[in-house]
């Protein structure tokens, strides 16, 4: 038997009620909101779970909402059961002030550097992440590049001398 | 890099009382990209290593965030520029896959030919470098005339080489000339021909083989665990293919098979790479068949039907008011995208290579994020070169294919 979206829904929700906040599908692919403090527990849930198997993490990255108030930082995981060939998108949202989740490095060997790369430009904390550095961004930097208080320059700034780049 | 990090001591009756710290990397003949890899060493083995990437990080996220969709297309140039036009044609589904578009059977078999042509271009690189890494540089310039080859009919499709550009929304800016054809069919004609010359230098050469079999392995749970996807997945014997998984472009029209090793060590990627060529070459002919049979009218098609997105012929914009108009919103960045989340992904040069796009509705992406496959095998380094000798850590670096270009983004 084919896992569907419905049997998916209707084991996590009924394993975890309502720390899951949320279910959507956009283009094709289902999506589950799950409440902050939650999101270890549900992926070791859709790991070990037999008739589930999401056994390959495909991505984990941010997403800075800034007019969500409360909820600015969105931590999108991609998990995927290569078996049935079926994705899954979960998220979770967490405060801007304290934007702390559980690592999923202990599931996950190769969620190592991904969580680092969305540390070092989200700021998010993963709680008992082995080695939290910045990755790809340079240790000194104070700041976390990809939220949207950081804009992109002005291309039509004219303040600028660079006699290099004839700006 | 932690500064306070101290050599390790080494057990009684060692040469040295201590490691050595050596420093392979950020620019170092053998690691063919710009990281670092700081290794302690005992004599000739490795203890210990540690990774260091980010030094070409060119925030192309953060770019994207500003950028209307054709723009961000060549962003996905220098990502794996072994492989340009794999990321083009990823970056464009991804759009006509928010955006609804649908593209003509044509179409489909024109990318996949494109596809699979820098596919192999790809998979090339990797394998003449695997052989200049343990000391045969002759297969390497040999083969490299036929990436030149794969690289004019780049240009003939697109006018650019390395960093493509190739293709818009919808299709390709225009269609393949006859000579385009006449090149590929040179290619199909010649390179077989060559690739089994270079196949018969190494697959059954004694050095060769005393330099890969049993280096650098992976077993298939710790590299599924690592997220590992594409030939280094399939070497370690996982027939994940997205190609077959999740067809796109109409790839389930075409007949070829996963090759799979067994091991996950450096001889298994090399053959199963190898092998990929021939597939690839294999659906290239039948990609060309195909769209030789398209008789009047349809073999005139190179794109889909929609005009919002598509950038129109320059000769259109000069003649037509329809053409005129779309061209204008497109290139000053006025047409709205509609607001959704996608997740779609593309069987790169190295895997599974993915785009997240988020839109709000606006004319740029509200947030874009690269699944960059060599970014997230790359951190298994470390633990494939644990107690090996340094000579085989070199020939494993180039046997992964690591692209510094898609690793920082």
């Amino acid at each position: 038997m084919s896992l569907t979206y419905e049997i998916i829904k209707e084991k996590i929700d009924s394993q975890f009620g309502d720390k899951i906040l949320a279910w959507e599908e956009s283009y094709g692919m289902l999506s589950a909101t799950v409440q902050h403090d939650h999101n270890l527990k549900v992926l070791t849930f859709l790991h070990d779970e037999p008739s589930l198997g999401f056994q390959f993490l495909t991505d984990i990255t941010g997403v800075h909402y800034p007019e969500r108030k409360g909820e600015e930082i969105a931590v999108v995981y991609h998990v995927h059961n290569l078996k049935e060939n079926v994705r899954l998108r979960l998220k979770v949202f967490v405060p801007i002030e304290k934007p702390d989740v559980f690592t999923a490095t202990g599931l996950f060997s190769g969620a190592n550097w991904m969580e680092r790369e969305t540390y070092d430009f989200f700021g998010v904390i993963f709680i008992g992440h082995p080695d939290l550095r910045r990755v790809l961004n340079v240790d000194e930097m104070d700041y976390f590049p990809l939220r949207k208080e950081y804009p992109l320059e002005d291309q039509t700034r004219i303040d600028k001398d660079d006699e290099m780049f004839g700006r | 890099m932690t500064s306070e990090q101290v050599n390790i001591n080494l057990p009684e009756g060692s040469i040295e009382k201590k490691t050595t710290r050596l420093n392979l990397g950020p620019t170092h003949p053998a690691t063919h990209g710009v990281f670092q890899n700081i290794l302690e060493m005992d004599g000739e083995r490795i203890i210990q290593a540690e990774s260091t990437v980010g030094y070409i990080h060119r925030a192309f996220e953060k770019i994207a965030e500003r950028r209307p969709l054709y723009q961000i297309t060549t962003l996905t140039d220098r990502l794996n520029y072994c492989s340009a036009p794999l990321n083009n044609m990823g970056w464009h589904l991804t759009c006509e896959k928010l955006l609804g578009v649908k593209t003509p059977k044509r179409v489909d078999y024109l990318r996949v030919i494109i596809m699979e042509l820098s596919r192999i271009s790809d998979h090339l690189i990797c394998n003449s470098i695997v052989g200049v890494d343990t000391g045969a540089y002759t297969g390497f310039l040999y083969v490299m005339q036929y990436r030149e080859l794969v690289y004019e009919i780049y240009e003939e499709v697109c006018g650019s080489r390395l960093t493509t550009n190739m293709g818009r929304i919808g299709g390709f800016e225009r269609n393949f000339s006859d000579t385009a054809f006449k090149k590929i069919e040179k290619f199909l004609e010649e390179f077989p021909v060559v690739w089994k010359e270079f196949e018969n230098l190494f697959n059954r050469n004694r050095i060769f083989i005393e330099r890969t079999v049993g280096t650098g392995a992976i077993s298939a749970e710790r590299a599924l665990n690592y997220g590992f996807t594409g030939p280094n997945l399939r070497a370690a014997g996982v027939d994940y293919d997205v190609r077959v998984h999740t067809p796109y472009s109409s790839y389930e029209d075409f007949d070829f098979i996963i090759p799979v090793g067994k091991t996950g060590d450096n001889y298994d990627r090399f053959m199963v790479r190898s092998e990929e060529i021939w597939q690839s070459l294999s659906i290239i002919r039948q990609a060309y068949e195909k769209v030789q049979a398209f008789k009047g009218a349809e073999a005139d098609v190179y794109h889909a039907d929609a005009p919002e997105y598509y950038l129109p012929a320059k000769a259109d914009v000069y003649t037509k008011m329809e053409a005129l108009i779309y061209h204008f919103k497109i290139v000053m960045g006025e047409t709205d995208i509609p607001a959704g989340e996608v997740y779609n992904c593309i069987e790169g040069g190295n895997g599974e290579l993915g785009f997240y796009l988020i839109s709000d509705g606006g004319r740029s992406p509200f947030r874009l994020h690269f699944r960059r496959p060599c970014f997230i095998y790359y951190q298994a380094y470390p633990e494939i070169i644990k107690d090996t000798m340094l000579s085989d850590a070199v020939v494993t670096l180039s046997s992964l294919n690591l692209i510094a270009g898609e690793m920082d983004a």
